[in-house]
C-alpha cells in the first residue's frame, strides 16, 4: 500500500519566474510566468485544451483559485486551493499525483504562489489577536530547538553560520535566485540577531514568487517529453504542536520523520545516504536545515556538525543540500517554495542545472518544514 | 470568635522587581546604592501588582476558602469594568463570592479593609481577600514622580486564626483640591506642595490621630509600630515627630527605596509592621486622602507570614538601563510596533479561553494523567474525548525546556525572552519569560509564574502568564 504511487505519475514540465522582490509584478504576472515556462518545457501548446485540473499552492492568496484560473484563462474544470503551512507547494503536488494515480485526470498543472511583499513588512507580521502564543514569529518557533541540541551535541552557531555561506554561495548560480551574493562565517555570526541564535544570515530570503509543474500519466509522460521525471513517493505528515506536545524532546522534528517513513517506504529507500543524490531541504531557518539532514536520516542524530564542517552537503560534497540556494537565497514565498523545489530538481535530474549541476543524479528529494513547525512534505523524484 | 477577633489572618507584599534610579530621571548616571522607586515593568499594572500580592498572601492556603475579594486602587487599568473580578479569576477562586472594587481615593484601602472586617463580623467564619495596588502616573520628570512608587498588598480577613484583630478605627473627611486626576488627566494634577503638605496632610493625620487617642485613651506611645503614609519622606518625619512618636515606632517609608504606592502605602508599612511585632503588640495605620483614616490592630500568637517578607522584594531588584525604556513601558514614547495597535484579542475569544488565559487552568486526563494546556478536547497521549479535569498551574513550579531570544517584539528593553517551560506535572506552556535579562536563562532553570500584560491592543490591557526565573525564598539579591 504504501508504494501504491511510485511511477504511476511524472513530471514532464516545469517552470518558475524569478523570485524576490517583484514590486513590478502582480501574482498574475508570477503566475502566468511560472505557468507558461511549465507549459513550454512540456511542449504544450493548447493548455485550455490540455490540462485537466489545477491545484494551487498559496499560503496568502488575495482571491483564491480564481486568481490561478483567471490569470491562465483556464476554465470549466477543477481548479482547487491548497494550503498546509509551508508544505503548501508539495501538498498541492501530491493532491495532483494522487488524482492522477487514480484516473480522475490525465494532465494536472500544480501552481504555487505567494506575493509576501504587497504586506508592506520586511519581516513577519506581528500579530496581537491573541494573548497566548506570542511572538509567534517563525524565527521564534523554529529556534526552539537550538538551546537544547547546541547543549546536547555540542554544536554551535558556527555550524548554522557554515549553512548559511553555503546556500548564499549555491544562489550565486541559480539564475532565477533572490539573493546573488557570497556572505563569509564572520558576517553571519555578526549580523543583526533576529531570534537568538538566528542572525538576518540565518533567516531565509521572504520573497514573492511562483512555481509551476505539470503532472502526468506514466503512459502519457513520454507523449510530452523523452527524459520525463518520475514521482517516487510524495507525502505529508502532520504532528503535535511542539509548543505544547507534552513528549516533544526539541532535538528532532516530528513531522519530518513520519513523512520520511512514508515516502522512503513509497520510493523504496532503505539507505537515504546512498540512493539519495541531491535534495533540497526547507532552510526557513539555519537550524531547520541542520536537523533535516539528520531528521531526513542522512547522517545520525547529532552528527550534523561534524558533517557541516566536512562539506558533506556542499554542492561538490558527497549529498548535495540547496543546490539552488534553498529558501536562504532563492528566496521563500511560502506556497511556491515546494514546487520551486521540484523545479529544481527536475533541472538536475534532467541535466539542465548549468553551473549548479550535481554529476550524474537519479534520485532527488524536496523537503518542506512548516507551521509551529508541525507538517511536512517530503517528494522523491528519479529519472531513468 | 468574638466580634472583635475579626481581623489579618495572612498578609502577602509584592513589589515590582524593576526599579527607576531616580538619577536617570534628569539624565544622570545612578550610582551604587543611590536612590531610585519601584516601578512596574511595562507589563504590570495595578491589577497584576495585586495578582502578584495576593499569590504571596495566599500561597498554599486554601482558595476555595476565600469567600470574598475587595480591590482597592485609584489606578485601576479601567476606567468601568471591576478588577477584583479579573484578580478573582487570575487567582482561580471561587465564582459564588463578592468582588468589589473600591477606588478613587488615597484611601480606597482603608475602605476595603474596614468593610472586609464588617462583613467577616456579619457573616462569622467567612474570610474576605483584600488587595490594594496603585501604579500612579506623574508627569514626566516632576519632583512629583521622584516620590511615588508602585507596590500591592494583600491581606486575608478573617476571624479564626487572627494574627492581628481590629481594635479600632477613626476616620475624618475633608474636601481639598491637593492632589487628583480627572476624568481626561493621563496623570495625576498638584497644587502647591507647601499647600498640600500643610492644610492637606499635616492638618488631616493630625485631626485623626488626636481624635484616635481620644476616642480609645491611647497616647503615641501606646503603638508598638506606625504605618504612617506620607506624600515624601520630610513630611513623614515632620509629622510623626509633631504626633509624638519616637523614631523606632515609625516603620520606615523606604523612600528612596519604593517610593510613594498610594493606596497600598499604609498597608505595605503595615506589612512591614506585621513582620515586626510581637502579640500583644499594638499597631498603627493611618491612611490618608480627603481627610484621613487610622485603623489600629492587635498583634494575636497566630502567624500566618508569607514566605517572602518585604526585605526580599527589596533585594530583588533590577534598574532600569534608561529613562526611556522607562518612558517606553507608559508607552510615552513612540515605537514602529505599538503593543496598543491593532484590533486586539476578540471578546468572544477572551470569554472562551478565560480560563486557561487568566486562570491559567490546565486540563489533566483522568485516564492517563497527561496535563495539557491549553484546555482541549482530545487527550495527546490517550485519544481519550472529553475526559478531563481542570488543574491550576499559576502556583506550581516548572523549569525552562528550551528557549530563544526575540528582537523582534516590542518591549521596552530588548530581547524578548521566549519559550517552552514544563510544569511540575508535566505540562508545556509557551510563554515569554519576565524579570529576567537573557544572560540568567538556561535550560532546566528552574520558574514560577507571574500573571501579566500581554499587550494592550485594541486599546485594553490584555493579560497572561509569564515565566520568571525562580529565586529562592531567603531573596538572593538578584542584581
Amino acid at each position: 500500500m504504501s508504494d501504491s504511487l511510485r511511477d504511476k505519475t511524472a513530471i514532464v514540465g516545469v517552470g518558475c519566474c524569478k523570485f524576490g522582490e517583484n514590486w513590478h509584478q502582480s501574482p498574475e504576472d508570477m503566475i502566468v510566468e511560472a505557468a507558461f515556462e511549465a507549459y513550454a518545457d512540456a511542449g504544450i501548446n493548447e493548455p485550455q485544451k490540455q490540462i485537466d485540473a489545477v491545484f494551487c499552492g498559496s499560503v496568502y492568496p488575495s482571491r483564491g483559485t480564481a486568481e490561478v484560473a483567471e490569470a491562465l484563462k483556464l476554465f470549466d474544470r477543477p481548479v482547487s486551493l491548497v494550503q498546509n503551512y509551508c508544505a503548501t507547494g508539495t501538498d498541492a503536488f501530491r493532491y495532483a499525483v494522487a488524482t492522477v494515480a487514480a484516473g480522475m485526470h490525465d494532465t494536472v498543472l500544480v501552481v504555487g504562489f505567494d506575493k509576501p511583499k504587497d504586506r508592506g513588512v520586511s519581516g513577519p507580521s506581528i500579530h496581537m489577536n491573541t494573548a497566548r502564543g506570542l511572538p509567534m514569529t517563525p524565527a521564534g518557533w523554529f529556534s526552539l530547538c537550538c538551546a537544547r541540541y547546541f547543549e546536547t551535541f555540542g554544536a554551535g552557531r558556527e555550524d548554522l553560520a557554515r549553512i548559511a555561506v553555503k546556500n548564499h554561495h549555491n544562489g550565486t548560480l541559480a539564475p532565477k535566485s533572490m539573493l546573488k551574493r557570497e556572505i563569509t562565517v564572520e558576517e553571519a555570526l555578526n549580523a543583526r540577531m533576529i531570534s537568538w541564535p538566528f542572525t538576518l544570515y540565518d533567516c531565509a530570503a521572504q520573497s514573492d514568487g511562483a512555481a509551476a509543474a505539470i503532472v502526468t500519466r506514466r503512459e502519457l509522460a513520454r507523449s510530452f517529453r523523452q527524459d520525463p521525471v518520475w514521482v517516487r513517493g510524495v507525502s505529508i505528515a502532520l504532528s503535535a504542536n511542539p509548543q505544547t506536545d507534552p513528549d516533544f524532546d526539541f532535538l528532532a522534528w516530528k513531522p519530518t520523520l513520519a513523512a520520511a517513513r512514508d515516502v522512503y517506504a513509497q520510493a523504496g529507500i532503505t539507505n537515504p545516504m546512498q540512493q539519495i543524490d541531491l535534495a533540497q531541504v526547507h532552510d526557513c531557518f539555519t537550524m531547520t536545515e541542520l536537523l533535516t539532514y539528520e531528521d531526513l536520516g542522512f547522517i545520525d542524530k547529532g552528527a550534523a556538525s561534524e558533517h557541516i564542517v566536512a562539506g558533506t552537503f556542499a554542492l561538490d560534497g558527497e549529498l548535495p543540500v540547496n543546490t539552488d540556494g534553498g529558501l536562504k537565497s532563492f528566496g521563500h514565498p511560502t506556497g511556491a517554495t515546494g514546487v520551486r523545489m521540484l523545479y529544481e530538481n527536475v533541472l538536475q535530474l534532467q541535466g539542465r542545472a548549468e553551473g549548479r549541476q550535481v554529476r550524474g543524479a537519479t534520485t532527488a528529494l524536496s523537503h518542506n518544514l512548516g507551521g509551529a513547525p508541525q507538517t511536512c512534505g517530503l517528494a522523491i523524484l528519479g529519472i531513468d | 470568635m468574638s466580634d472583635s477577633a475579626a481581623g489579618i489572618v495572612a498578609w502577602g507584599a509584592y513589589i515590582p522587581a524593576t526599579r527607576l534610579p531616580l538619577a536617570l530621571i534628569h539624565g544622570g548616571r545612578p550610582d551604587g546604592g543611590a536612590a531610585e522607586k519601584a516601578v512596574a515593568a511595562f507589563d504590570e499594572d495595578a491589577i497584576t501588582l495585586g495578582v502578584a500580592a495576593a499569590m504571596e498572601c495566599l500561597g498554599q492556603l486554601p482558595r476555595e476558602r476565600v469567600d470574598g475579594l475587595y480591590f482597592a486602587s485609584t489606578s485601576s487599568p479601567f476606567r468601568e469594568k471591576q478588577a477584583a473580578a479579573f484578580v478573582a479569576k487570575a487567582l482561580d477562586l471561587r465564582t459564588d463570592i463578592n468582588t468589589q472594587d473600591f477606588g478613587g481615593s488615597l484611601r480606597a484601602s482603608a475602605g476595603a479593609m474596614l468593610a472586609a472586617v464588617n462583613a467577616v463580623r456579619a457573616t462569622p467564619g467567612t474570610q474576605i481577600l483584600v488587595v490594594v495596588a496603585d501604579t500612579r502616573l506623574a508627569p514626566p520628570r516632576t519632583p512629583l514622580e521622584a516620590n511615588l512608587g508602585d507596590a500591592a498588598v494583600a491581606l486575608l480577613i478573617g476571624d479564626v486564626n487572627v494574627a492581628a484583630s481590629l481594635a479600632a478605627s477613626c476616620a475624618i473627611t475633608d474636601e481639598i483640591f491637593d492632589i487628583w486626576r480627572g476624568e481626561h488627566d493621563d496623570y495625576l494634577r498638584a497644587w502647591e506642595d507647601r499647600f498640600n503638605v500643610l492644610h492637606g496632610y499635616t492638618e488631616n493625620i493630625r485631626a485623626v490621630c488626636e481624635r484616635l487617642f481620644a476616642q480609645t485613651g491611647t497616647t503615641a506611645a501606646d503603638y508598638a509600630r506606625v504605618a504612617l503614609y506620607a506624600p515624601d519622606a520630610r513630611s513623614h518625619a515632620s509629622v510623626g515627630r509633631q504626633l509624638g512618636f519616637a523614631s523606632g515606632q515609625l516603620e520606615n517609608p523606604l523612600f528612596g527605596r519604593v517610593g510613594n504606592c498610594g493606596t497600598a502605602f499604609a498597608p505595605l508599612l503595615l506589612v512591614a509592621a506585621l513582620e515586626a511585632s510581637r502579640a500583644g503588640d499594638r499597631l498603627l495605620a493611618v491612611f490618608y486622602g480627603d481627610g484621613a483614616e487610622a485603623l489600629v490592630f492587635e498583634r494575636q500568637s497566630a502567624t500566618c507570614a508569607p514566605a517572602r517578607d518585604i526585605s526580599w522584594h527589596l533585594q530583588r531588584a533590577r534598574p532600569l538601563r534608561s529613562y526611556e525604556s522607562f518612558l517606553q513601558s507608559r508607552h510615552l514614547n513612540a515605537v514602529e510596533h505599538d503593543p496598543r495597535g491593532g484590533e486586539g484579542v476578540p471578546a468572544t475569544v477572551h470569554y472562551r479561553e478565560r480560563n486557561s488565559d487568566i486562570g491559567f487552568l490546565g486540563m489533566r486526563c483522568i485516564h492517563c494523567d497527561t496535563v495539557h494546556f491549553p484546555a482541549c478536547r482530545v487527550c495527546y497521549r490517550c485519544h481519550a474525548k472529553d475526559a478531563f479535569e481542570p488543574v491550576r498551574l499559576s502556583d506550581r513550579p516548572g523549569r525552562v525546556l528550551s528557549y530563544s531570544f526575540d528582537y523582534f517584539f516590542p518591549t521596552p528593553e530588548p530581547p524578548l525572552i521566549v519559550g517552552v517551560c514544563e510544569v511540575d506535572n508535566g505540562a508545556r506552556v509557551y510563554l515569554q519569560m519576565t524579570d529576567a535579562s537573557a544572560d540568567e536563562v538556561r535550560l532546566d532553570l528552574p520558574v514560577e509564574f507571574v500573571f501579566r500584560r500581554i499587550h494592550e491592543a485594541g486599546n485594553r490591557p490584555n493579560y497572561f502568564w509569564k515565566s520568571r526565573p525562580l529565586l529562592a525564598a531567603s531573596g538572593e539579591d538578584a542584581r
